[in-house]
């Protein structure tokens, strides 16, 4: 197991690549995310914590609109990629989902053979020019997500037919292919044995430098081990956010020590 | 609940009970009575409904397998130019097939048929009406056989061929038995002199319908059927599966599209003989289409199926799971692209299942097309979507209400003919549902 705290490397002085400032969101009359602003670094994987409801997937899913399929939802505030507002008239959704990629909870590769299910996102934005450059994204991408060497002689078996993790790994070459600037993984490993999480967990840290990584986790030591900077969410509220290290070893707020020493959760 | 517990300081002692006592014992048996007498009642409303099911079948077989065959008579025919008025040299000379066909449809074949059943002498009656039709079939095949003579087997009356396959009691009285004496000793005659036989009816299968029984064929209304089954699938398909596509997947979700799916839901339960009505109202009286034509008999029968495909496309989509929208949104798929590309193939077989469904009940329909004049008499076989047609439940219908003894066969034959085209439509849906299944 990879347990990789040391400080953010070098860059740290870069603008963040993505910022939230003030975001509200409301399902219907009910509001779920309560004025919450932070930073994102690109060379950075921020994980959000938080009890069961407090609201932290829904709160990831605002960073490439995945809440815009969800009717009653209502988002307020400004979340900017690169100083540009996602949430403006100008832009483009589809545009915005490729360059902001997600993994979710479940593995949810489709039901098509695993080249067909790599390649699929590189066709629909045209980043192949032929067969050719084809094989080498689907190639890339399945070795940056450590399942080449597993899958090489059967890229035309179905993507279902693999185990969770193989699946789950294969969903994060799926996001890799279409080359996002960040990933938002939504509770990765929580469908996984331990052994097939910490393959999850190695694969997040090669990502990280070459991706900024949002991940949303139950699991406090996996935030521990994965992230650099960690968000406490609790009843909607953001209750404290910074350094991996320091939220762990010395919470300014009671709340997130109570959660983090067990207390509730 | 907790006041009651607090109240009491000592929770009642019981009883350890007895589970080998009378009153469990009794509650046992009545339990294990009760299981047996369900899966009597279940086994007993199988039975019944199967033995329904087998005596369906035996009675429509027993009574229509014979409607495949027919019975012929042998006589010797001689191709006289005289009486056919026709001329081997102009026939030879005649180049265009047209004129061709319409010097053979002018000929007197009916005179030459007459002429060659005189050698049955007292027999001459068992010689159908239409049986100079085969004589110009074989002519038509082979203008060489002008002046020649042949043996030909023509079909018989239908009273002679029912004679034939002991359809009738011959011990009973003449007056109700249904076939006159005069018949029965030319049967025999016939029968003895080995003129008659008995071989698979190829006139069934291949004409319309007749006012004749032994000429009345099956061919007609089945064309009818799949022209008509063209309009409607033409028709119900696109606009169905289209129509829940943007239900399920596109329109927003208010008090309009409410009012839709809840009418759409409504006019699947609505009585095929209202489609009909409106049919005829619409497409005959507003539109001017032609009557008894397979494309007004399509459409009325598409309006009857679109809600059906409606409701089973939506159930397909709906079924398709939501990671599958998800995953495919997440990499920057567009609306369009998750729809066609993700969820329409993955729902294709439950939508390919519910459109056969409702094309085969398309198929069986009778009522609205009795109402846009689908029921006439129709002797040719349809050329095209606007001519005249009838269609395989109408014919039966009609012959079923026929009074000529002959069409009794020929009804349960027909309804074969019926049951097993919508057995074929059937199997090709489970096959393509298979097909197309995919497991996640």
């Amino acid at each position: 197991m990879n347990t990789n705290n040391a400080p953010p490397p070098v860059g740290s002085n870069q603008p963040p690549k993505m910022t939230a400032r003030g975001v509200n969101v409301f399902y219907g009359a009910k509001q779920a995310i309560k004025n919450v602003s932070l930073d994102v670094r690109a060379d950075e994987v921020t994980a959000f914590i938080g009890p069961s409801g407090c609201g932290k997937s829904t709160f990831l899913r605002c960073f490439n609109r995945m809440n815009d399929t969800v009717d009653s939802a209502r988002v307020e505030g400004e979340i900017k990629l690169d100083e540009t507002d996602i949430y403006a008239a100008s832009m483009d959704v589809v545009q915005l989902r490729a360059r902001v990629g997600m993994v979710f909870q479940k593995p949810n590769p489709f039901p098509k053979s695993i080249y067909e299910n790599i390649a699929y996102g590189p066709r629909i934005h045209g980043l192949a020019a032929n067969k050719t450059d084809m094989d080498g994204i689907v190639e890339g991408s399945l070795r940056r997500a450590g399942l080449w060497e597993e899958v090489k002689d059967r890229l035309g078996e179905s993507g279902t037919a693999m185990s969770g993790g193989q699946q789950q790994r294969l969903c994060i070459a799926r996001a890799i292919a279409v080359d996002p600037e960040v990933i938002l993984m939504d509770e990765p490993c929580s469908a996984l044995d331990p052994i097939a999480t910490a393959r999850i967990e190695e694969l997040i840290d090669d990502l990280r430098g070459k991706y900024a990584i949002i991940i949303v986790t139950h699991n406090m030591q996996q935030a521990a081990r994965v992230s650099q900077k960690t968000a406490f969410f609790h009843l909607g509220t953001m209750v404290e956010y910074g350094d991996t290290s320091t939220i762990f070893t010395n919470p300014s707020e009671g709340r997130t020590k109570d959660y983090i020493t067990g207390r509730y959760g | 609940m907790a006041t009651l517990a607090s109240s009491t300081a000592m929770p009642v002692e019981r009883e350890p009970t007895d589970w080998s006592s009378t009153r469990m014992q009794r509650r046992i048996a009545r339990r294990y009575a009760a299981e047996r007498n369900f899966r009597f009642l279940g086994l007993a409303a199988l039975g019944l409904a199967a033995s329904f099911l087998v005596f369906l079948l035996f009675t429509i077989v027993r009574d229509g397998w014979t409607g495949f065959l027919n019975t012929e008579v042998r006589v010797a025919v001689t191709y006289e130019p005289a009486i056919l008025g026709l001329d081997a040299g102009r026939i030879a000379a005649t180049a265009d097939p047209a004129a061709r066909r319409a010097a053979f449809r002018q000929a007197d074949f009916a005179g030459l048929m007459l002429a060659a059943s005189e050698q049955l002498g007292d027999f001459d009656s068992v010689v159908s009406e239409g049986a100079w039709l085969a004589l110009r079939d074989r002519l038509e095949a082979d203008p060489a056989l002008l002046g020649q003579t042949e043996q030909v087997w023509v079909p018989v009356r239908s009273t002679i061929d029912l004679l034939n396959k002991g359809k009738f009691d011959l011990e009973a009285p003449e007056i109700s038995r249904g076939v006159s004496d005069r018949d029965i000793r030319a049967w025999q005659a016939l029968e003895a002199q080995g003129k008659l036989r008995t071989g698979f009816n190829g006139i069934f299968l291949s004409t319309a319908d007749s006012t004749v029984p032994e000429l009345a064929g099956i061919w007609g209304a089945a064309l009818g059927s799949l022209l008509t089954l063209l309009v409607t699938i033409a028709v119900s398909f696109p606009v169905g599966v289209g129509a829940a596509i943007w239900l399920e997947e596109f329109a927003p979700r208010n008090r309009w599209t409410d009012i839709i799916e809840v009418s759409i839901n409504n006019l699947a339960a609505v009585p095929s003989i209202i489609f009909g009505l409106l049919g005829l109202a619409v497409f005959l009286n507003v539109f001017g289409m032609p009557r008894s034509a397979p494309l007004v008999g399509g459409l009325t029968l598409a309006l009857m199926t679109l809600p059906v495909i409606v409701i089973s496309t939506r159930v397909a989509i709906k079924s398709v799971p939501p990671s599958i929208r998800d995953a495919a949104l997440g990499i920057g798929a567009s609306p369009i692209q998750v729809v066609f590309q993700h969820v329409v193939p993955l729902a294709l077989p439950g939508i390919l299942t519910g459109t056969i469904i409702g094309i085969a009940r398309a198929l069986g329909e009778t009522a609205p097309l009795l109402l846009i004049g689908m029921r006439a008499f129709v002797v040719d076989t349809p050329q095209g979507f606007t001519q005249p047609a009838t269609v395989l439940p109408v014919q039966v219908f009609l012959w079923s209400d026929d009074v000529a003894r002959g069409f009794i066969e020929k009804t349960s034959a027909a309804i074969m003919v019926l049951m097993m085209i919508l057995i074929a439509m059937n199997s090709v849906a489970i096959y393509l549902r298979n097909k197309f299944e995919r497991r996640w």
